[in-house]
């Protein structure tokens, strides 16, 4: 690991201050990510900032929106009563990232600002329609997501909070690498009055995608029996040791549809 | 270099860092309290376990500089300081939950943490899937869990008591 200066903020504008100054400032959120790849040396920040003293945490409902402090845990999201209550697709998907030492310190804003394209949160926030808060902008789900590892996030520009709105159902499902965790296909489906939305995460080179012919089959009819004729082509989509991608390709329908029964 | 001042097994300690030296380095390195283990350069294994504030974190995962103010447990601070074994030691013990041991460290680390946060009781499953971030190379895990779920009632009966 190469060395580098640690600095704790005690406020936002400070944070955004340093990490906006110096362009080999990188934030440190959780850790469950970072400290891996700088172990790893695949970065090299000259200053790292912990965002741990903005109090950024916390999970409030109002107005058919949950808010989730982007410093919260996953262990804290997966335990909330009102998100198993209401958005039991998510506690669930909590429950599931890697294991109980690393739910203890990640976070959904670490996870959502990093994109990688195995990562659960992303599909629920894509399929939640939700919104990004940041130091400066709301940034919606559908314009946050810019291919893997890329997000419309500014140097510097740090993620406070994250809305999702309450859908009617939702469920997650997961297709994990048993070792690391990870999403080998991940699908999170949430069905609105106004129609539903299904994001996957795992399968595609681009990173988290929505799949819109499935969305169309489940709007019209909420039920696996809607999707199971629709096939997923394999172009564009991961291969690696794990899975191929035509065994990709076949794990977004299966796992698709159970997360649908799951939800419905 | 950088101070950082934690309490580790109820001692407090003020010691020099660099920004990138991980907790278990800290510990091992700076402290000698080389019980917790370093298994893996991946975040996977879990032989680095220690209690952040009560919770079971990887000390690899985490720098020294943010345990500032902490308080950390570590498994040489587990036994009373008569040197009777903490209850998850004694099971562990007991079911022949070890064999070469290099896991263990982490493994009860992690185990005791999973009891605390479930007065309620555990089922068998819920015993595996909180083992998950623990990898052991040598038991195929049945003795642990069986430790873990004989070490539950002890624990709780202790906090009762
Ligand atoms: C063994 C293991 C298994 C895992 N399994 C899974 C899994 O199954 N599913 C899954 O989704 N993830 C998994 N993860 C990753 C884990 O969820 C991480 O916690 C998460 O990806 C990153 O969150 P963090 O808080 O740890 O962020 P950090 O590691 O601290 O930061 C990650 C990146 O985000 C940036 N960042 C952090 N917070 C902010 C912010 N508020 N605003 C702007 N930028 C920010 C940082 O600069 C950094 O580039 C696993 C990790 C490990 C070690
Ligand atoms: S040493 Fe392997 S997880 Fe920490
Ligand atoms: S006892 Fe040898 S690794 Fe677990």
């Amino acid at each position: 690991m190469y060395d580098f200066a640690y600095q704790k903020p005690g406020s936002l504008a400070d944070a955004v201050k340093v990490l906006s100054g110096d362009m080999e400032a990188k934030a440190l959120a959780g850790g469950q990510t970072l400290i891996p790849v700088l172990k790893q040396r695949l970065n090299k920040p000259a200053t790292v900032v912990d965002l741990s003293a903005l109090g950024l945490t916390g999970i409030t409902v109002s107005g058919g929106v949950i808010t989730i402090g982007a410093m919260t845990r996953h262990a804290d999201i997966a335990s909330n009563a009102d998100i198993k209550a209401k958005i039991p697709g998510l506690a669930h998907q909590a429950s599931l990232i890697g294991d109980e030492a690393v739910r203890h310190r990640g976070t959904m804003g670490g996870s959502l600002a990093n994109n990688d394209p195995a990562a659960c949160y992303p599909s629920a926030l894509l399929a939640l329609g939700g919104t990004i808060k940041t130091d400066r902008r709301t940034i919606a789900a559908d314009d946050f997501f810019q291919g893997m590892f890329t997000t419309a996030l500014e140097q510097g520009e740090i993620i406070t909070s994250i809305d999702l709105p309450i859908p009617e159902k939702s469920a997650y499902e997961k297709f994990r690498n048993p070792a690391s965790r990870y999403a080998i296909v991940g699908v999170f489906v949430a069905k609105f009055a106004n129609g539903v939305r299904l994001a996957i995460t795992g399968a595609s080179q681009d990173g988290v995608f929505r799949h819109t012919e499935m969305e169309k089959a489940l709007s019209a009819n909420f039920s696996p029996d809607a999707i199971a004729g629709i096939v997923t082509p394999a172009d564009g989509l991961n291969g690696d040791i794990h899975a191929s991608s035509e065994y990709r390709a076949h794990l977004i329908g299966v796992i698709s549809k159970r997360a649908v029964a799951k939800a419905a | 270099m950088a101070q950082v001042t934690l309490t580790v097994n109820g001692k407090q300690h003020t010691v020099e860092v660099e920004g990138r030296t991980l907790l278990v380095e800290l510990l091992r390195e700076k402290l000698g309290l080389t019980g917790t283990h370093i298994g893996c350069d991946t975040s996977q294994c879990g032989a680095c376990v220690v209690h952040i504030d009560g919770i079971s974190v990887k000390s690899c995962t985490q720098l020294a500089l943010q345990a500032d103010g902490a308080n950390i447990l570590t498994i040489e601070g587990l036994a009373d300081a008569d040197g009777t074994l903490h209850p998850m030691q004694e099971m562990f013990r007991e079911h022949h939950a070890l064999q070469c041991g290099f896991c263990t460290p982490g493994m009860v680390m992690t185990a005791v943490d999973l009891v605390q946060s479930h007065p309620e009781g555990l089922s068998e499953k819920e015993i595996r899937e909180g083992l998950e971030g623990n990898l052991c190379r040598c038991t195929g895990y049945h003795n642990i869990v069986k430790a873990i779920a004989a070490a539950h009632p002890l624990m709780h009966a202790q906090a009762a008591e």
